[in-house]
């Protein structure tokens, strides 16, 4: 694959860091508006999609690194699973943090309200922990597409000068 | 004749669909609400969110978001195992 013109280029390096930075506000405001970790997570993989076909597979890959994504995503299973054991004193996923007044333990007034961000106990964290595993996914199956796509390409072309 | 029995089969199937959604309840009308209605009642006092619908998939439900994350990672490290001869 190879980086597109120069207009396409400069309207990626505007924009990608204003999608990641909307996906990630997405992310962590999944307990107060709509949207939550998958969703927000998609957002931010698409910048990275916008990236590898703006500037190509062999430019990317300075930048993106598919081993630290491997990281991020298993970091976010571990700690979506993590987060869950942590209630065990009372169940499997039980949500010890909400109402207890301390991180992210504010209590909501039932109703109409104007929406902290301290609240909802677990499940910011859990919010985060699934946007990283999916962004940080979608980002690797991103990249190695773009590699196999590369690697059939040069292959056909061997083909067809045999 | 395969086209024959492909509309017949096309048609009666088709009316089914039809009968079905012409028998179907008014919208916002569920036959059992009594879980929906203890969610709306209750949702906002015992997690804290807003956000009904997250309250279900990462607190009520938590063990079907689980299982979404687990074939998220199941997919990729099969996407990751289809091509690692590439990448090398």
């Amino acid at each position: 694959m190879r980086e597109m013109s120069k207009i396409i280029r400069n309207v990626t390096n505007l924009v990608y860091g204003f999608i990641i930075i909307f996906g990630f506000y997405i992310i962590v405001h999944g307990h107060l508006t709509p949207g939550g970790g998958f969703q927000g997570g998609a957002v931010v993989a698409s910048a990275f999609a916008a990236m590898l076909i703006s500037y190509g597979q062999l430019n990317t890959k300075k930048f993106l690194n598919i081993n630290i994504f491997s990281l991020l995503e298993s970091c976010g299973l571990t700690m979506f699973i993590g987060v869950a054991f942590l209630g065990l004193g009372t169940t499997f996923f039980y949500n010890f943090l909400a109402n207890s007044g301390s991180w992210f333990g504010n209590i909501v007034i039932p109703g109409i309200n104007a929406g902290d961000m301290n609240t909802a106990g677990v499940l910011p964290l859990m919010n985060i922990a699934v946007g990283l595993e999916v962004f940080s996914g979608l980002g690797i199956i991103v990249l190695l597409m773009a590699d196999g796509a590369e690697y059939t390409k040069k292959k056909e072309k061997a083909e067809n000068d045999r | 004749m395969k086209k024959i029995i492909f509309v017949i089969a096309f048609i009666v199937f088709f009316s089914f669909l039809v009968v079905s959604a012409v028998n179907m309840r008014p919208f916002g009308n569920p036959t059992f609400s009594e879980m929906d209605d203890y969610f709306i009642k209750n949702a906002q006092s015992e997690t804290g969110a807003n956000n009904v619908v997250t309250s279900i998939v990462f607190d009520y439900r938590g063990f079907d978001t689980l299982g979404e994350a687990t074939v998220l990672f199941t997919t990729i490290v099969g996407i990751v195992a289809l091509f690692r001869r590439i990448t090398k």
